[in-house]
């Protein structure tokens, strides 16, 4: 067992390094590539998701959890204004399985939410963002590095978020968190 | 000269040594990685530690090393199309609710996956471990869930094909995950998904066969498990085919989903060595516009439970997905009796409404009303294979009509939710449920008989400032213990003659609850909570028992730290601003968890 944790380490490594001296750059991608759905349940990959240099809010969530609903419902009363003042686009991606992943569409919609929403029914895009449990949301610059996340969701998080977003939005720093 | 100064200290690698080794390891790697040309370094952990009180009361085993441990941290490295990674776990050993054989007998920890993977817009390669889902995932699913302590990824290589416009193939080749090792079985599928308007575009721009918006997809899969058979008596299939297909059709706010999958015959330990083959069918109906939204589905399941090894049962080695088609429940009281399905033989149906009154309205008032009703209803199949028993079978063989209702009703769900906002600071939410629950099948209890309970929950959201918010929880769950005779039939509760039941058997936990939760959140970091339920309905005076805990949760961008104290009842829990499964226990938890 020893040897062969040595061995996968030394291998994964040597991988890396190979990766870093061959490999090509393309650093304004930074949603990583991963197999998920539209609303119509069609599959695309996650790194084509943009904003023309302009924040994306990338929020998980599912139709089970309530702090993620109570959050994207109060989101989405502030959405159209913080849409004109900052430009920012908020995109919601259910990690919903099977189970409620056909529920989705009519949820959102039932909802009247104006997001642009993706399905990650087997937790693709979740593990290559390294996401633990819902809501998460990561805030992503105009060139696609991610500047500010966070876990869980109180009422009143839109505060510190809204602060976080001008700033990206203005080319700034972020701040204080 | 990284490489070897890691590798003398790897090879007299010991479990002390391992850490500090790990961390070695990362700052090497951000060393190197700072430059963003150089890629990038990401990955997560979670450490959940949990001490047990004896508490025989409440069911708690004893636990002698009385403090426990459940760890992971996942490296993940990116650079363009190149991605690597490696998740290590350790079980020291697993909190209660994890299955056993993750710790074993002396508690375990190692590598559980590991991976690279190279990707462009035509090929997507993955060697070492994978997750795949073939469709709805009626034959192939292989996923994770951390918190339950579910991992059956397949280990070997994937390779998927996107080069044509509107197609998608997948194959698989892999070996199945089973705790720190790996199944008997081999596992070969492969898997084609067609979206029919983007497809054509690859014979000019402007062919198109659909009107404008409509959307057609195909799909299909076939998955093969090959195992040796051992078996002395029994003539047993080495190569078990399962296949599935698929249709899904769009057009506006309307979209219509089917699949059907079917497996040949696969006697083993959880089918009771029935030669039967297998049948499932799973039809899904959605409609929504702005504000409403409407979905109904049918599932119905013959034999259906394929795994990559005869002889694993419980969550071990399993192949497929089978998910319930019921309401999934986060209220405390709604998860006491979750439906399973029942993969031998079932058929259910689900409808679901939400409907949200516009701003304004009588109804809707300022700031908008949500209403949410779901039922769902799981029957039997019609099969001369006795199911109340799930362990009988006369011959190897029965009859089924396989999308005839049977006569047993396995449960029956009725929920309606009501959600409103009556100002800017303040919130709520009504629901009530009606359930019957078949514990004696669903539990694999004989004598349990059925549940029948009627829930009222309540929730208020009071903001007291910007970010101060204080949040109650009250429910209420009436219960009613029913006696089922041999035909399944519906019986009241036999009493002796101090009005005690006899039958049905009652557990722990039988009789009517009450539920309450206050919290208290300054965002964006704090966040208290304390709860209550009271079993005060026990018809054993001794277990009507108060469960109280509380938490402490503190949060800082994607670090978060909870630390608990109390009598919990196992299911699932929603506090702190996450949902999450947590097992019956008595004592301390504390729990960190980060993305980094």
């Amino acid at each position: 067992m020893k040897t062969l944790i040595s061995f996968l380490f030394v291998g994964f490594l040597t991988l890396t390094m190979c990766i870093n001296l061959f490999a090509q750059d393309n650093s304004k991608q930074v949603i990583p590539a991963a197999s998920i759905k539209n609303i119509k349940g069609e599959k695309v990959n996650s790194a084509t998701i943009t904003n023309d240099g302009k924040p994306i809010l990338l929020n998980f969530w599912a139709t089970w959890c309530k702090p993620c609903i109570q959050e994207l419902s109060n989101l989405s009363s502030l959405y159209d204004d913080w849409k004109e003042a900052t430009g920012v686009k908020i995109v919601a991606v259910s990690v919903d399985d099977v189970r409620n992943s056909a529920k989705v569409a009519p949820f959102v919609n039932g909802k009247r939410w104006e997001y642009e929403v993706y399905l990650d029914e087997n937790g693709d895009l979740k593990r290559a963002m390294n996401v633990n449990n819902v809501p998460h949301a990561f805030l992503i610059d105009g060139n696609g590095k991610v500047v500010w996340q966070h876990n869980s969701y109180a009422p009143g998080d839109e505060e510190k978020l809204y602060e976080v977003i001008k700033q990206v939005a203005a080319g700034q720093e972020v701040t204080g968190h | 000269m990284f490489i070897g100064i890691l590798h003398s200290s790897f090879s007299a690698m010991s479990m002390r040594t391992f850490l500090p080794a790990l961390l070695v390891f990362f700052s090497v790697i951000s060393l190197t990685a700072q430059n963003q040309n150089d890629g990038v370094i990401g990955g997560n952990f979670q450490v959940d530690v949990q001490s047990y009180a004896p508490d025989s009361l409440i069911g708690a085993q004893n636990v002698p090393e009385k403090l426990r441990s459940n760890a992971f941290l996942n490296l993940n490295y990116t650079k363009g199309n190149f991605s690597a990674g490696i998740r290590y776990e350790s079980y020291l050993k697993e909190i209660l609710g994890f299955s056993p054989n993750w710790g074993g007998k002396e508690g375990n920890a190692g590598i559980g996956y590991r991976y690279a993977r190279y990707t462009n817009d035509d090929i997507d390669v993955t060697i070492g471990n994978f997750y795949e889902q073939f469709g709805n995932g009626m034959i192939l699913r292989t996923y994770e869930e951390r918190g339950l302590g579910l991992d059956n990824a397949l280990d070997g290589v994937r390779t998927k094909l996107t080069m044509i416009k509107g197609l998608q193939i997948t194959g698989v080749f892999g070996k199945q995950r089973s705790f720190f090792t790996v199944g008997p079985g081999i596992v070969r599928g492969i898997d084609g998904e067609l979206l029919l308007e983007d497809f054509l575009k690859n014979f000019g721009d402007n062919v198109s066969i659909l009107p404008e918006g409509w959307r057609l997809r195909f799909g299909g899969g076939v998955l093969s498990k090959y195992e040796q058979d051992l078996d002395p008596t029994l003539n047993l299939p080495e190569n078990v085919l399962a296949y599935n297909t698929r249709m899904t059709f769009q057009a506006g706010g309307f979209a219509l989903d089917a699949e059907y999958a079917y497996k040949i015959n696969d006697p083993k330990t959880t089918n009771v060595n029935t030669y039967n083959p297998g049948r499932a069918l799973y039809v899904n109906g959605s409609y929504s516009a702005p504000g409403l939204g409407i979905n109904i589905s049918l599932k119905s399941l013959d034999n259906m439970d394929y795994r990559s090894s005869r002889r694993s049962q419980l969550t071990d080695l399993v192949l497929n997905y089978l998910p319930a088609v019921t309401k999934q429940y986060t209220y405390r009281l709604l998860t006491l009796y979750p439906y399973a399905t029942q993969p031998n033989g079932e058929i259910g149906v689900q409808a679901d409404l939400l409907y949200t009154f516009p701003k304004g309205s009588f109804l809707g008032g300022k700031y908008g009303t949500s209403i949410n009703i779901n039922y769902a209803r799981v029957h039997s199949i019609d099969s001369s294979r006795n199911l109340s028993d799930s362990n009988a079978i006369e011959g190897n063989l029965y009859n089924t009509k396989f999308l005839q209702f049977g006569d047993r009703v396995f449960f029956d769900d009725f929920n309606v939710e009501i959600q409103k906002k009556w100002s800017k600071d303040f919130k709520t939410n009504f629901g009530f449920m009606r359930q019957y629950y078949l514990k004696e099948l669903i539990e694999v209890l004989p004598g349990t008989g059925a549940i029948k309970t009627d829930v009222i929950t309540s929730e208020f959201i009071y903001s007291i400032t910007s970010t101060q918010t204080i949040r109650l929880e009250i429910q209420h769950m009436a219960a009613e213990h029913r006696k089922i005779d041999a035909a399944g039939n519906d019986l009241d509760a036999e009493k002796d003659g101090n009005g005690k039941t006899i039958s049905p058997k009652l557990d722990n936990n039988n009789g009517s609850w009450i539920y309450a939760l206050a919290e208290y959140t300054i965002a964006p970091q704090w966040f208290i909570s304390v709860f209550n339920e009271y079993n005060y309905g026990n018809e054993d005076p001794i277990r009507r028992l108060n469960y109280l805990s509380g938490n402490i949760i503190y949060v800082k961008d994607a670090l978060r730290l909870t630390i608990g104290y109390g009598r919990v009842r196992g299911g699932i829990l929603c506090v702190g601003g996450v949902c999450r499964p947590v097992p019956a226990s008595n004592g301390f938890s504390l729990s960190v968890s980060s993305t980094f």
